[in-house]
């Protein structure tokens, strides 16, 4: 189901749980996947001793791909044109996280007509752990 | 300038949608996606990260046969330098410090299973910038073209590593 231009509106949003008490064993199964086995991700030992950090934490694509579930539920699938994101805090074993989209313009281009959108995903401190923006095609 | 081929598979996408969370149906049900607007199974939005798994020489994979810089017996599987060379030892503490910053996609053709993509990566422009929580950070931008085999686009990523000075406190 893609959108609407005529019952879309500008500041119009859609926010879902993308992530709920996040598992160390769902960033492995990511680091499968993606072939990113950077032990910062995985290796507890690794992000702890070496790098520094209190422990392992999820990578930055996990919570940007699990946003996009949030966005292709949305705008539907095949419909971005563009996605980006910053990585704004670290997300770590046992977040939750709430990706939201806000309609911040509709225009027509090229004989299509867009609705662009900010993203935001917090944890279940209300902090943002990604900043981004994306653009969909929707029904004129 | 690297390149290399990505052979895109259902199982692939598959997985990778799980491990994202993604129950979407058109990311594993052939039937179900032959009756939607795109015809059929896609990948999804971030899939092509999964692109490193066929990079030949992507540095976050254990190489067979070679020691790896995650913890083995001890914390780091890298021995520890000789006075006069740090190379080893340096490259165990840089990629400690390394993180992703952004990313952005252009998407300009859906991604099926059966395409076989042409993968072609340059560098963009790198960056410093001082930091409160990670100190002095070095931003550089990787672009990737993602090409089928008609050499039609079909993704542009642009990624943006930092490599900070210290772990970024949680403050």
């Amino acid at each position: 189901m893609a959108l609407n231009a005529s019952t879309l509106n500008i500041g119009d949003t859609h926010e879902e749980q993308v992530a709920q008490n996040l598992s160390r064993t769902q960033i492995v199964q990511y680091a499968g996947a993606s072939g990113d086995y950077m032990p910062l991700h995985t290796d507890e030992l690794y992000a702890r001793e070496i790098a520094g950090y209190p422990g392992v934490f999820a990578h930055g694509m996990l919570s940007m791909g699990a946003t996009g579930t949030m966005l292709t539920n949305w705008v539907g699938d095949g419909r971005l044109t563009q996605y980006s994101a910053r990585f704004t805090r670290q997300v770590w074993p046992g977040d939750d996280l709430l990706a939201k989209a806000t309609i911040t313009n509709i225009i027509k281009e090229n004989g299509e007509t867009l609705a662009e959108m900010d993203v935001l995903t917090v944890n279940q401190d209300g902090q943002s752990v990604i900043s981004g923006k994306a653009t969909a095609r929707i029904d004129a | 300038m690297a390149e290399f081929k990505f052979q895109v598979d259902a199982s692939q996408i598959m997985l990778f949608a799980r491990s994202v969370g993604d129950k979407n149906p058109i990311y594993h049900d052939k039937e179900y996606a032959s009756g939607t607007e795109v015809g059929g199974i896609v990948a999804p939005p971030t899939f092509v990260q999964a692109s490193a798994q066929y990079d030949p020489k992507f540095p976050l994979r254990p190489t067979i046969g070679e020691a790896w810089f995650g913890s083995g017996k001890e914390a780091t599987g890298l021995k520890p330098k000789a006075k006069e060379s740090g190379d080893k030892e340096k490259k165990s503490g840089d990629s400690a410090r390394m993180l992703h910053a952004e990313q952005q996609y252009i998407y300009h053709k859906p991604i099926r299973p059966g395409d076989e993509l042409t993968v072609t990566t340059k560098r963009g422009k790198s960056w410093e910038k001082e930091g409160r929580r990670g100190g002095t950070m070095s931003f550089s931008e990787t672009i990737t073209e993602f090409r089928d085999a008609s050499g039609d686009l079909v993704v542009t990523a642009t990624s943006v590593g930092v490599t900070t000075g210290k772990a970024v406190s949680q403050d």
